[in-house]
Protein backbone atom coordinates (compact mmCIF):
# COMPACT_ATOMS: atom_id res chain seq x y z
CA UNK A 1 0.00 0.00 0.00
CA UNK A 2 1.70 3.27 -1.19
CA UNK A 3 1.31 6.10 1.82
CA UNK A 4 0.12 9.00 0.85
CA UNK A 5 2.90 12.17 0.00
CA UNK A 6 5.38 9.90 1.38
CA UNK A 7 8.44 9.42 -0.68
CA UNK A 8 11.41 8.36 1.34
CA UNK A 9 15.16 9.48 1.09
CA UNK A 10 16.95 8.33 -2.30
CA UNK A 11 17.89 5.24 0.13
CA UNK A 12 21.01 3.62 -0.48
CA UNK A 13 21.86 4.61 -3.79
CA UNK A 14 24.69 2.30 -5.36
CA UNK A 15 24.52 0.40 -2.09
CA UNK A 16 21.03 -0.74 -2.85
CA UNK A 17 21.45 -3.97 -3.40
CA UNK A 18 23.55 -4.83 0.22
CA UNK A 19 20.56 -3.21 2.23
CA UNK A 20 17.94 -6.31 3.02
CA UNK A 21 13.89 -5.31 2.65
CA UNK A 22 12.36 -2.99 5.36
CA UNK A 23 16.17 -1.86 6.71
CA UNK A 24 18.10 1.75 6.49
CA UNK A 25 21.55 2.99 6.27
CA UNK A 26 22.78 4.71 9.35
CA UNK A 27 26.32 6.32 9.67
CA UNK A 28 26.19 6.19 13.30
CA UNK A 29 26.14 2.77 15.57
CA UNK A 30 22.62 2.97 17.90
CA UNK A 31 23.21 1.04 20.77
CA UNK A 32 20.38 -1.36 22.43
CA UNK A 33 20.50 -3.15 25.42
CA UNK A 34 17.79 -4.66 27.41
CA UNK A 35 19.31 -3.76 30.57
CA UNK A 36 22.09 -2.03 32.94
CA UNK A 37 25.18 -2.02 30.44
CA UNK A 38 27.67 -4.45 32.87
CA UNK A 39 31.28 -3.46 33.43
CA UNK A 40 33.40 -6.27 32.94
CA UNK A 41 37.22 -6.00 34.33
CA UNK A 42 39.68 -8.32 31.87
CA UNK A 43 41.11 -9.34 34.48
CA UNK A 44 38.00 -11.36 35.89
CA UNK A 45 37.26 -12.57 32.50
CA UNK A 46 36.55 -15.86 31.12
CA UNK A 47 35.09 -17.41 28.24
CA UNK A 48 34.03 -20.95 28.66
CA UNK A 49 33.44 -23.63 25.96
CA UNK A 50 30.27 -26.12 27.07
CA UNK A 51 28.89 -29.18 25.56
CA UNK A 52 25.48 -29.14 27.53
CA UNK A 53 26.15 -28.47 31.00
CA UNK A 54 29.69 -29.87 30.85
CA UNK A 55 32.00 -27.14 30.17
CA UNK A 56 35.12 -28.41 27.92
CA UNK A 57 37.76 -25.21 28.32
CA UNK A 58 37.92 -22.72 29.62
CA UNK A 59 39.59 -19.33 28.52
CA UNK A 60 41.16 -16.05 30.59
CA UNK A 61 41.60 -12.42 29.06
CA UNK A 62 45.50 -13.52 27.85
CA UNK A 63 44.70 -16.79 27.05
CA UNK A 64 41.83 -15.74 24.14
CA UNK A 65 43.74 -13.28 22.92
CA UNK A 66 46.84 -15.54 22.39
CA UNK A 67 44.35 -17.36 19.63
CA UNK A 68 45.04 -16.35 15.72
CA UNK A 69 42.96 -13.18 15.76
CA UNK A 70 41.17 -12.69 12.27
CA UNK A 71 40.41 -9.24 10.90
CA UNK A 72 36.84 -9.06 8.63
CA UNK A 73 34.83 -6.58 7.08
CA UNK A 74 31.07 -7.02 7.39
CA UNK A 75 27.67 -5.30 6.97
CA UNK A 76 25.43 -5.18 9.90
CA UNK A 77 21.76 -5.06 10.22
CA UNK A 78 19.80 -5.10 13.41
CA UNK A 79 15.93 -6.13 13.53
CA UNK A 80 14.99 -1.87 14.55
CA UNK A 81 15.96 -1.52 10.70
CA UNK A 82 19.28 0.10 10.93
CA UNK A 83 22.18 -1.30 8.89
CA UNK A 84 25.69 -0.47 9.12
CA UNK A 85 27.99 -0.52 6.07
CA UNK A 86 31.83 -1.55 5.92
CA UNK A 87 32.15 -2.19 9.65
CA UNK A 88 35.95 -3.49 10.71
CA UNK A 89 36.10 -6.20 13.23
CA UNK A 90 39.05 -8.14 14.38
CA UNK A 91 38.99 -11.32 16.86
CA UNK A 92 39.10 -15.30 17.44
CA UNK A 93 36.85 -17.13 14.55
CA UNK A 94 34.26 -19.86 16.06
CA UNK A 95 36.27 -22.18 14.04
CA UNK A 96 39.91 -21.41 15.78
CA UNK A 97 37.99 -21.41 18.97
CA UNK A 98 36.90 -25.00 18.87
CA UNK A 99 40.26 -26.10 17.09
CA UNK A 100 41.51 -24.81 20.10
CA UNK A 101 39.43 -27.02 22.38
CA UNK A 102 39.88 -29.79 20.12
CA UNK A 103 35.62 -29.70 19.56
CA UNK A 104 34.34 -30.85 16.25
CA UNK A 105 30.75 -31.40 16.32
CA UNK A 106 29.05 -32.72 19.47
CA UNK A 107 25.49 -31.12 17.84
CA UNK A 108 24.26 -28.91 15.70
CA UNK A 109 22.91 -26.02 17.79
CA UNK A 110 24.76 -23.79 19.75
CA UNK A 111 23.78 -21.03 22.54
CA UNK A 112 25.92 -18.08 23.04
CA UNK A 113 25.71 -16.58 27.00
CA UNK A 114 26.88 -13.43 28.48
CA UNK A 115 28.10 -11.64 31.42
CA UNK A 116 24.65 -10.03 32.01
CA UNK A 117 22.46 -13.19 31.90
CA UNK A 118 21.55 -12.82 28.00
CA UNK A 119 21.54 -15.72 25.29
CA UNK A 120 20.98 -16.21 21.58
CA UNK A 121 20.77 -19.20 19.76
CA UNK A 122 22.54 -19.65 16.59
CA UNK A 123 22.64 -23.06 14.41
CA UNK A 124 26.57 -24.15 14.43
CA UNK A 125 26.49 -24.33 10.51
CA UNK A 126 25.90 -20.38 10.92
CA UNK A 127 28.77 -19.81 13.25
CA UNK A 128 31.57 -22.16 11.42
CA UNK A 129 33.54 -21.66 8.25
CA UNK A 130 34.81 -18.21 8.62
CA UNK A 131 31.19 -16.52 9.46
CA UNK A 132 31.25 -15.56 12.89
CA UNK A 133 33.61 -14.90 16.03
CA UNK A 134 34.53 -13.83 18.81
CA UNK A 135 35.26 -9.94 18.06
CA UNK A 136 37.33 -8.16 20.42
CA UNK A 137 38.38 -5.26 18.16
CA UNK A 138 36.08 -2.43 16.16
CA UNK A 139 37.29 -0.04 13.89
CA UNK A 140 41.17 -0.84 15.06
CA UNK A 141 40.00 -0.38 18.83
CA UNK A 142 39.30 -2.34 21.83
CA UNK A 143 35.46 -2.82 21.51
CA UNK A 144 33.56 0.00 23.53
CA UNK A 145 31.41 -1.24 26.45
CA UNK A 146 28.13 0.06 25.26
CA UNK A 147 29.06 -1.88 22.20
CA UNK A 148 30.29 -5.13 23.99
CA UNK A 149 33.39 -4.65 25.12
CA UNK A 150 35.32 -6.00 26.04
CA UNK A 151 34.34 -9.10 24.02
CA UNK A 152 30.95 -10.39 21.99
CA UNK A 153 30.07 -12.42 19.36
CA UNK A 154 29.53 -11.27 15.63
CA UNK A 155 27.02 -13.11 13.21
CA UNK A 156 26.48 -10.55 10.82
CA UNK A 157 24.81 -12.16 8.39
CA UNK A 158 21.76 -13.01 11.17
CA UNK A 159 20.24 -9.39 12.77
CA UNK A 160 22.50 -8.12 14.94
CA UNK A 161 20.39 -9.24 18.56
CA UNK A 162 22.65 -12.60 17.44
CA UNK A 163 25.51 -10.77 17.72
CA UNK A 164 25.28 -11.58 21.47
CA UNK A 165 27.14 -8.70 23.99
CA UNK A 166 29.68 -9.33 26.64
CA UNK A 167 29.55 -12.77 25.71
CA UNK A 168 31.18 -15.16 28.00
CA UNK A 169 30.83 -18.32 26.86
CA UNK A 170 29.08 -20.83 23.50
CA UNK A 171 27.01 -24.10 24.67
CA UNK A 172 26.51 -26.75 22.16
CA UNK A 173 23.10 -27.69 22.92
CA UNK A 174 20.66 -31.15 21.59
CA UNK A 175 18.31 -29.00 20.17
CA UNK A 176 17.70 -25.19 19.01
CA UNK A 177 17.03 -23.59 22.41
CA UNK A 178 15.51 -20.07 22.12
CA UNK A 179 17.77 -17.36 23.49
CA UNK A 180 16.78 -14.04 25.12
CA UNK A 181 14.81 -12.47 22.41
CA UNK A 182 13.76 -15.55 20.63
CA UNK A 183 11.96 -16.55 24.05
CA UNK A 184 10.53 -13.05 23.91
CA UNK A 185 8.50 -12.68 20.45
CA UNK A 186 11.62 -12.49 18.26
CA UNK A 187 12.48 -14.98 15.43
CA UNK A 188 14.17 -18.30 15.95
CA UNK A 189 16.69 -17.74 13.25
CA UNK A 190 17.01 -14.10 12.26
CA UNK A 191 17.68 -13.59 8.78
CA UNK A 192 17.64 -10.41 7.05
CA UNK A 193 17.24 -11.17 3.90
CA UNK A 194 14.38 -13.08 4.51
CA UNK A 195 12.71 -9.89 6.99
CA UNK A 196 12.47 -12.72 9.95
CA UNK A 197 12.42 -10.34 12.45
CA UNK A 198 9.50 -11.89 14.75
CA UNK A 199 8.29 -14.72 15.91
CA UNK A 200 5.54 -16.21 12.85
CA UNK A 201 8.14 -14.17 10.03
CA UNK B 1 0.33 -9.73 10.40
CA UNK B 2 0.51 -5.95 8.90
CA UNK B 3 -2.87 -4.63 8.98
CA UNK B 4 -4.29 -0.98 8.14
CA UNK B 5 -5.39 1.66 10.55
CA UNK B 6 -6.79 5.32 10.15
CA UNK B 7 -5.72 8.54 11.88
CA UNK B 8 -7.99 9.14 14.07
CA UNK B 9 -6.78 12.50 15.80
CA UNK B 10 -3.82 14.24 15.81
CA UNK B 11 -2.80 16.26 19.56
CA UNK B 12 0.03 18.53 19.86
CA UNK B 13 1.44 17.39 23.42
CA UNK B 14 4.70 19.43 23.29
CA UNK B 15 6.40 22.04 20.79
CA UNK B 16 8.24 18.09 19.31
CA UNK B 17 6.00 15.85 20.21
CA UNK B 18 2.59 14.95 18.62
CA UNK B 19 0.03 11.98 19.79
CA UNK B 20 -1.37 10.30 16.73
CA UNK B 21 -4.64 8.46 17.34
CA UNK B 22 -4.80 5.12 14.77
CA UNK B 23 -8.01 3.58 14.75
CA UNK B 24 -6.94 -0.70 14.02
CA UNK B 25 -8.74 -2.45 11.40
CA UNK B 26 -7.56 -5.54 13.25
CA UNK B 27 -8.00 -5.05 17.09
CA UNK B 28 -5.19 -6.53 19.55
CA UNK B 29 -4.60 -6.68 22.54
CA UNK B 30 -1.57 -5.43 24.05
CA UNK B 31 0.60 -5.27 27.37
CA UNK B 32 1.73 -1.74 29.43
CA UNK B 33 5.21 -1.25 27.40
CA UNK B 34 4.94 -2.96 24.09
CA UNK B 35 5.78 -0.98 20.56
CA UNK B 36 4.04 -1.09 17.57
CA UNK B 37 5.85 -1.16 14.01
CA UNK B 38 4.97 1.07 11.48
CA UNK B 39 5.53 0.78 7.75
CA UNK B 40 5.40 4.02 4.93
CA UNK B 41 5.82 3.26 1.48
CA UNK B 42 6.78 5.25 -1.39
CA UNK B 43 5.10 5.26 -4.57
CA UNK B 44 8.68 3.56 -5.93
CA UNK B 45 7.89 0.41 -3.46
CA UNK B 46 10.86 2.23 -1.01
CA UNK B 47 9.53 1.05 2.29
CA UNK B 48 10.92 3.19 5.82
CA UNK B 49 9.52 1.51 9.08
CA UNK B 50 10.07 2.64 12.39
CA UNK B 51 9.06 1.07 16.41
CA UNK B 52 7.49 3.03 18.39
CA UNK B 53 6.06 2.37 22.08
CA UNK B 54 2.14 2.70 22.71
CA UNK B 55 1.16 5.37 24.83
CA UNK B 56 -2.28 3.91 25.50
CA UNK B 57 -3.48 1.73 28.12
CA UNK B 58 -4.90 -1.63 27.14
CA UNK B 59 -7.74 -1.32 26.70
CA UNK B 60 -10.99 -2.52 24.73
CA UNK B 61 -10.74 0.18 22.09
CA UNK B 62 -9.43 -0.03 18.73
CA UNK B 63 -7.69 2.98 18.87
CA UNK B 64 -4.35 3.15 20.30
CA UNK B 65 -2.11 6.25 20.84
CA UNK B 66 1.61 6.41 19.36
CA UNK B 67 3.08 9.90 20.64
CA UNK B 68 6.12 10.79 18.61
CA UNK B 69 8.86 13.06 18.39
CA UNK B 70 10.12 15.13 15.30
CA UNK B 71 13.51 14.22 14.96
CA UNK B 72 14.85 16.72 12.53
CA UNK B 73 17.46 14.35 10.34
CA UNK B 74 14.61 11.98 10.83
CA UNK B 75 12.72 9.72 7.94
CA UNK B 76 9.53 8.83 9.02
CA UNK B 77 8.97 11.22 12.01
CA UNK B 78 8.92 14.14 9.80
CA UNK B 79 6.78 12.60 7.35
CA UNK B 80 4.50 12.20 10.53
CA UNK B 81 4.42 15.78 12.12
CA UNK B 82 4.28 17.58 8.50
CA UNK B 83 2.17 15.66 5.99
CA UNK B 84 0.01 12.68 8.04
CA UNK B 85 -3.54 14.00 7.93
CA UNK B 86 -6.92 12.86 9.71
CA UNK B 87 -8.18 9.92 7.96
CA UNK B 88 -4.70 8.91 6.48
CA UNK B 89 -4.31 5.09 6.48
CA UNK B 90 -1.05 3.59 8.09
CA UNK B 91 0.41 0.41 7.80
CA UNK B 92 1.24 -0.80 11.12
CA UNK B 93 1.62 -4.52 13.04
CA UNK B 94 1.98 -5.06 16.48
CA UNK B 95 1.94 -5.65 19.30
CA UNK B 96 5.38 -6.47 19.46
CA UNK B 97 8.31 -6.58 22.63
CA UNK B 98 8.16 -9.56 25.97
CA UNK B 99 10.76 -7.69 27.76
CA UNK B 100 9.87 -4.19 28.97
CA UNK B 101 6.46 -4.67 30.46
CA UNK B 102 4.52 -4.01 33.52
CA UNK B 103 4.24 -6.55 35.95
CA UNK B 104 0.81 -8.95 36.35
CA UNK B 105 -0.23 -8.09 39.68
CA UNK B 106 2.96 -5.91 40.62
CA UNK B 107 3.38 -5.54 44.45
CA UNK B 108 6.61 -4.70 45.58
CA UNK B 109 7.07 -0.54 44.42
CA UNK B 110 7.95 0.39 40.85
CA UNK B 111 10.33 3.25 39.55
CA UNK B 112 10.05 4.50 36.18
CA UNK B 113 12.56 7.04 34.72
CA UNK B 114 12.05 8.29 31.26
CA UNK B 115 13.67 11.19 29.36
CA UNK B 116 12.06 13.27 26.71
CA UNK B 117 9.32 10.37 24.50
CA UNK B 118 10.96 7.96 26.85
CA UNK B 119 8.01 8.89 29.07
CA UNK B 120 5.66 6.70 26.56
CA UNK B 121 5.58 3.32 27.46
CA UNK B 122 5.84 4.24 30.75
CA UNK B 123 2.82 6.50 30.73
CA UNK B 124 1.19 2.95 29.51
CA UNK B 125 2.17 1.54 32.25
CA UNK B 126 0.77 4.39 34.51
CA UNK B 127 -2.39 4.26 32.52
CA UNK B 128 -2.97 1.04 32.68
CA UNK B 129 -2.08 0.89 36.77
CA UNK B 130 -4.88 3.91 37.04
CA UNK B 131 -7.09 1.80 35.01
CA UNK B 132 -7.10 -1.31 37.27
CA UNK B 133 -6.57 1.11 40.37
CA UNK B 134 -3.65 -0.60 41.22
CA UNK B 135 -2.40 0.91 44.71
CA UNK B 136 1.39 -0.49 44.44
CA UNK B 137 3.81 2.11 44.80
CA UNK B 138 4.86 3.89 41.84
CA UNK B 139 7.58 6.63 41.30
CA UNK B 140 8.34 8.08 37.87
CA UNK B 141 11.35 9.98 37.55
CA UNK B 142 11.24 12.37 33.84
CA UNK B 143 14.16 14.63 32.54
CA UNK B 144 12.89 17.23 29.78
CA UNK B 145 14.32 20.11 28.61
CA UNK B 146 11.87 22.49 29.37
CA UNK B 147 8.29 22.34 31.50
CA UNK B 148 6.38 22.75 28.44
CA UNK B 149 8.47 19.86 27.08
CA UNK B 150 6.61 17.31 29.62
CA UNK B 151 5.41 15.08 27.67
CA UNK B 152 1.61 14.42 29.04
CA UNK B 153 2.65 16.81 31.86
CA UNK B 154 -0.96 17.84 32.75
CA UNK B 155 -1.76 14.33 33.07
CA UNK B 156 1.14 13.31 35.41
CA UNK B 157 0.36 16.29 37.41
CA UNK B 158 -3.13 15.28 38.07
CA UNK B 159 -2.29 11.94 38.38
CA UNK B 160 0.28 12.93 41.44
CA UNK B 161 -2.61 14.91 43.10
CA UNK B 162 -5.16 11.85 42.75
CA UNK B 163 -2.77 9.10 43.77
CA UNK B 164 -0.88 9.29 47.36
CA UNK B 165 0.72 5.90 45.78
CA UNK B 166 2.27 7.96 42.62
CA UNK B 167 5.29 9.97 42.95
CA UNK B 168 6.55 12.29 40.14
CA UNK B 169 9.73 14.03 40.16
CA UNK B 170 10.41 16.40 36.86
CA UNK B 171 14.24 16.91 35.91
CA UNK B 172 14.07 19.95 33.88
CA UNK B 173 17.19 20.48 32.20
CA UNK B 174 16.84 24.00 30.77
CA UNK B 175 15.46 26.04 32.91
CA UNK B 176 13.81 26.19 36.73
CA UNK B 177 11.42 24.46 37.84
CA UNK B 178 8.34 25.15 39.55
CA UNK B 179 8.19 22.72 41.93
CA UNK B 180 10.38 22.22 45.19
CA UNK B 181 10.13 18.51 44.63
CA UNK B 182 11.43 18.77 41.31
CA UNK B 183 14.81 19.03 40.23
CA UNK B 184 16.27 21.64 37.86
CA UNK B 185 19.66 19.79 36.12
CA UNK B 186 20.26 16.78 34.19
CA UNK B 187 19.62 13.58 35.89
CA UNK B 188 22.43 12.00 38.01
CA UNK B 189 22.93 9.14 40.63
CA UNK B 190 22.12 11.31 43.66
CA UNK B 191 18.92 12.60 42.19
CA UNK B 192 17.86 8.39 40.90
CA UNK B 193 18.91 7.76 45.53
CA UNK B 194 16.55 10.67 45.92
CA UNK B 195 13.84 9.59 44.11
CA UNK B 196 13.84 6.03 45.13
CA UNK B 197 14.27 7.35 48.81
CA UNK B 198 10.27 8.54 47.89
CA UNK B 199 9.69 5.21 47.66
CA UNK B 200 7.98 3.28 50.66
CA UNK B 201 10.53 0.46 50.45
CA UNK B 202 13.12 -0.48 47.94
CA UNK B 203 11.72 -0.82 44.32
CA UNK B 204 11.45 -4.26 42.89
CA UNK B 205 11.16 -3.37 39.16
CA UNK B 206 12.79 -0.45 37.44
CA UNK B 207 11.71 0.42 33.94
CA UNK B 208 13.90 3.25 32.23
CA UNK B 209 13.45 4.53 28.53
CA UNK B 210 15.04 7.24 26.43
CA UNK B 211 18.60 7.31 24.45
CA UNK B 212 21.79 5.60 25.26
CA UNK B 213 23.47 8.07 27.59
CA UNK B 214 20.55 8.65 29.62
CA UNK B 215 19.45 5.19 30.11
CA UNK B 216 23.53 4.48 31.16
CA UNK B 217 23.28 7.25 33.43
CA UNK B 218 19.77 6.07 35.17
CA UNK B 219 20.62 2.69 35.32
CA UNK B 220 24.00 3.11 36.69
CA UNK B 221 22.20 5.47 39.93
CA UNK B 222 19.48 2.94 40.45
CA UNK B 223 22.44 0.05 40.44
CA UNK B 224 24.33 2.39 42.89
CA UNK B 225 21.89 3.04 45.04
CA UNK B 226 21.74 -0.82 45.74
CA UNK B 227 19.21 -1.86 42.96
CA UNK B 228 20.10 -5.55 41.61
CA UNK B 229 21.05 -5.20 37.95
CA UNK B 230 18.42 -8.13 37.14
CA UNK B 231 15.49 -5.72 38.19
CA UNK B 232 16.37 -2.78 35.42
CA UNK B 233 15.23 -2.85 32.32
CA UNK B 234 15.81 -0.72 29.82
CA UNK B 235 14.86 0.60 26.73
CA UNK B 236 17.13 2.93 24.41
CA UNK B 237 16.00 4.96 21.26
CA UNK B 238 16.78 2.93 18.12
CA UNK B 239 18.49 4.41 14.82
Amino acid sequence: MVTRGFFGRNSGGNEADRIPPGQHVVDHWPVLTAGPTPRIDTAEWKFTLKIGPRPVKVWTWSEFNALPQTKVTRDIHCVTTWSKLDTNWEGVTVDDILADAGVERPSDFVLAHCFDGYSSNVPLADLTSGKAMVALKYEGQPLPRDHGGPARLLVPHLYFWKSAKWINGLQFTERDEPGFWELRGYHIYGDPWREQRYTND
Amino acid sequence: MWQTCTIAQIVEQTPSIKSYFLRLSKPFTYMAGQHADVRLTAPDGYVAMRSYSIASAPSASNVIELAIERLPDGEVSPFFHDVAALGDEIELRGPIGGHFLWPERPTAPILLIGAGSGVVPLMAMLRHRRDLTQTVPTALLLSSRTERDVLFGDELLLLETADPNFELALAITRESPKRTTDFGRRIDSAMVTEVIGRLPRTPEHVFVCGSNPFVNIAADGALMAGLDASTIKTERYGG
